[in-house]
């Protein structure tokens, strides 16, 4: 794997909501260049633009200015066809599991879109729930109690959990994490980041973290944009953005981590 | 689902108006099983016979056979059904008028001293004061009526002699003779008795009811289809497409759908307005809130992340609409549904008062039968038994359709709930 190329960049990717006198710039002008194999966090407060900017990557909402490159090309998805075989080399797990899912679909029909998706459509379906029943191991889950179960019968770990048994059948080129631990226990945090992290190892994708948590950033991350008002104010290696910040944005956000800032103990948190 | 239904049938509102709407519908249903008449069939000659049971004379007087009762009131009751209170005072206005008898000199309940009294007196050339020549021929009329109130041989059928052509004593009937009911062949029971042509009011009643669901039920699934799809449409896609179709919705909201009604059912003529068409009409002028609110209801659901994961999921436009919108509307959808099948009924009969409802000669419909009340003016007659029930049927039909939305709503809707 060439750890060089860059997989996901953008320029001058701007998008405004409204107009007039509502109009709000969620994402200013940012500029960025994702290589293949990092892991990636993007990092600002709450209101920042994360979500607005993961939408735009992900092609749900339209740029209202820029270009998005994906492998080199510039990413065109104008129509159906070509958005659904740019969703097969991107995913994402969103910030809050409760209303991420149908909440009238079972979850055998959510994990048999997925197969789906990657043309397993006319497999028979004992390989189909072999590869259910896989994913679902691979996450902690029992397969054989979930079928006829709908998500919302899960807690927020299991249905997180169910998500990331969803991009393991997927196997996309990169995931994008919209705060994907901060609407969940605290017990059930690390076991989901664990679990990303080894699903980065199974599929060798490029997981992209977006997150209000500069703590959480460094702990999972090699690169780090810190994101303030729809801009990138700094960006760099979670080393040197973190253990050395330039940006007092970036210092107010350090300070916000109180472990961070009574300890002053990276490696713990 | 099952859960569901018990929590909608928990509410109270819902059930009153559910139990209302099922004892209109199920009679709808039975009655014409029992009694198969059709409903537009001309029973009587004269218009507004009012309610009751109307039994064949020549068969009475013809039964086989006929039993004799002893019943102490009933000289009293037939001489009063002759003699009213009403008449009593009025002979008694005359009486006094003239001044042949002091006020309070009268005995009115003494029926044959009153009678001897007014058939001595009674001359219709003597006119008291502000008495009117309606009220001198009803007094000529009273006295006719008279003879042999107080008669108590019975009367005498004679029919005439098949070869001579002269009338030969059949038999006498006896003021204490009686026929049983059951024995009587013919006799028809008019709960609601009559119309201006002479039909049978409940059972046109039921009949009408039946086709008046039918139309509120067919322009309500015209109008929640169509506003359905335009607002599903429009409040998903956006764009262009919800522009061209906000600009119709727009357009359609400032003309009232009523007045847009009256035209096009105007311009399509009375002969080709069968009650199908009338009811397709309908719906075509009122899906416009339908449509409103169902792409105000999209617009909050197609940014919402289950939706985000389906298209992820590479699921197409109409998959979408279908699986991860509609069934989030659902039940918004289906309490517009109740409320056009009410507002579809009002319609119909809001339309047919003006003369332009469906063409009269095929079915009846709750609109057509108050038309026709109206224009017999029946309520100046005070013929109630020919409008009074077709208003309440439409009220009770409207009240229950109502209550089960209001019930709806407070399941569906758990802001609302107490
Ligand atoms: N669909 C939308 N319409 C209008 N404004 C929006 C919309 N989505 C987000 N915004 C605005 O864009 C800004 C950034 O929001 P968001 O991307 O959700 O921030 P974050 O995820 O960092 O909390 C906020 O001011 C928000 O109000
Ligand atoms: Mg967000």
């Amino acid at each position: 794997m060439n750890s060089d190329s860059i997989i996901l960049s953008g320029k001058g990717v701007t998008k405004v909501f409204g107009f007039g006198s509502r109009k709000t710039v969620a994402v200013d002008h940012v500029d960025f260049s994702f290589r293949q194999g990092e892991v990636i966090s993007i990092v600002g407060e709450s209101g920042s633009g994360k979500t607005t900017l993961a939408k735009l990557l992900l092609g749900l909402e339209s740029l209202t200015e820029g270009t998005i490159y994906f492998e080199g090309q510039q990413r065109d998805i104008r129509s159906h066809r070509q958005k659904r075989e740019y969703w097969k080399n991107i995913q994402a797990i969103f910030q809050d599991p409760f209303s991420a899912y149908n909440m009238f679909r079972r979850i055998d029909a959510v994990l048999l879109d997925c197969i789906q998706m990657r043309g397993g459509g006319r497999l028979p379906y004992e390989q189909k729930v072999a590869m259910m029943r896989e994913a679902c191991s691979f996450v902690n889950l029992k397969f054989d109690e979930l079928t006829n179960k709908y998500p919302f019968e899960l807690s927020g770990g299991q249905q997180q959990r169910l998500m990331i048994a969803r991009v393991f059948l997927l196997k996309p080129k990169i995931l994008l994490a919209d705060e994907p631990t901060s609407m969940i226990d605290a017990c059930s945090r690390a076991t989901i980041l664990d679990m990303l992290m080894a699903l980065r190892a199974e599929i060798g994708m490029t997981p992209i973290f977006i997150t209000h948590d500069i703590g959480l950033a460094y702990y999972v991350s090699d690169t780090v944009y810190i994101m303030e008002h729809g801009r990138f104010v700094e960006s760099g290696s979670a080393d040197e953005v973190i253990l050395r910040p330039k940006e007092p944005y970036t210092r107010r956000l350090l300070n916000d981590v109180p472990k961070l800032h009574e300890e002053w103990d990276l490696s713990t948190v | 689902m099952k859960q569901m239904l018990g929590q909608i049938f928990r509410s109270g509102r819902f059930r009153l108006g559910f139990g209302i709407f099922a004892a209109i519908v199920l009679t709808v249903l039975i009655y014409p099983l029992v009694i198969n008449d059709p409903p537009l069939e001309i029973v009587s000659r004269g218009t507004f016979l009012a309610p009751g049971i109307y039994v064949s004379v020549y068969d009475s007087v013809t039964a086989s056979t006929r039993y004799t009762l002893i019943i102490d009131e009933a000289a009293a009751r037939r001489i009063g059904s002759r003699l009213t209170a009403d008449d009593r005072a009025a002979m008694q206005e005359w009486l006094v008028g003239t001044e042949i008898v002091e006020e309070g000199e009268l005995n009115l309940d003494d029926t044959a001293a009153l009678l001897e009294l007014w058939h001595s007196s009674f001359d219709p050339a003597v006119r008291i004061p502000g008495m009117t020549n309606a009220d001198r021929n009803y007094y000529i009329r009273l006295t006719a009526s008279l003879d042999g109130l107080l008669a108590t041989e019975g009367a005498i059928v004679a029919a005439p002699n098949a070869t001579t052509g002269e009338l030969e004593e059949q038999g006498v009937i006896e003021q204490t003779d009686y026929v049983n009911l059951s024995e009587v062949p013919n006799f028809r029971v008019l709960p609601l008795g009559t119309d201006n042509f002479g039909r049978d009011v409940l059972t046109e009643l039921v009949s009408a009811t039946g086709v008046s669901l039918i139309i509120g039920l067919v322009a309500g699934i015209v109008a929640t289809t169509i506003g359905l799809i335009l607002g599903l449409v429009s409040g998903y896609v956006g764009g262009v497409v919800d522009d061209i179709i906000v600009f119709i919705t727009n357009l359609f909201t400032v003309i009232p759908s009523f007045v847009l009604l009256i035209l096009i059912s105007f311009s399509i003529g009375q002969e080709q307005r069968g009650a199908f068409t009338v009811a397709v009409v309908i719906g075509l002028t009122s899906w416009v809130w339908t449509a409103r609110a169902v792409r105000a209801q999209v617009i909050s659901l197609r940014n919402r992340d289950h939706v985000s994961l389906s298209k992820l999921s590479g699921h197409s436009i109409a998959y979408i609409l279908a699986m991860d919108i509609l069934p989030y509307i659902a039940s918004y959808v289906v309490m517009a549904l109740i409320l056009q099948i009410s507002s579809g009924i009002l319609a119909e009969a809001g339309l047919s008062i003006l003369g332009l409802g469906p063409r009269t000669t095929e079915v009846p419909t709750l609109g057509l039968m108050m038309n026709w009340a109206l224009i017999y003016q029946a309520h100046i007659f005070g013929k109630w038994w020919a409008y009074f029930p077709v208003i309440l049927v439409i009220a009770l039909i409207s009240f229950s359709l109502n209550l089960m939305n209001t019930g709806l709503d407070r399941v569906f809707n758990p802001t609302l709930r107490e």
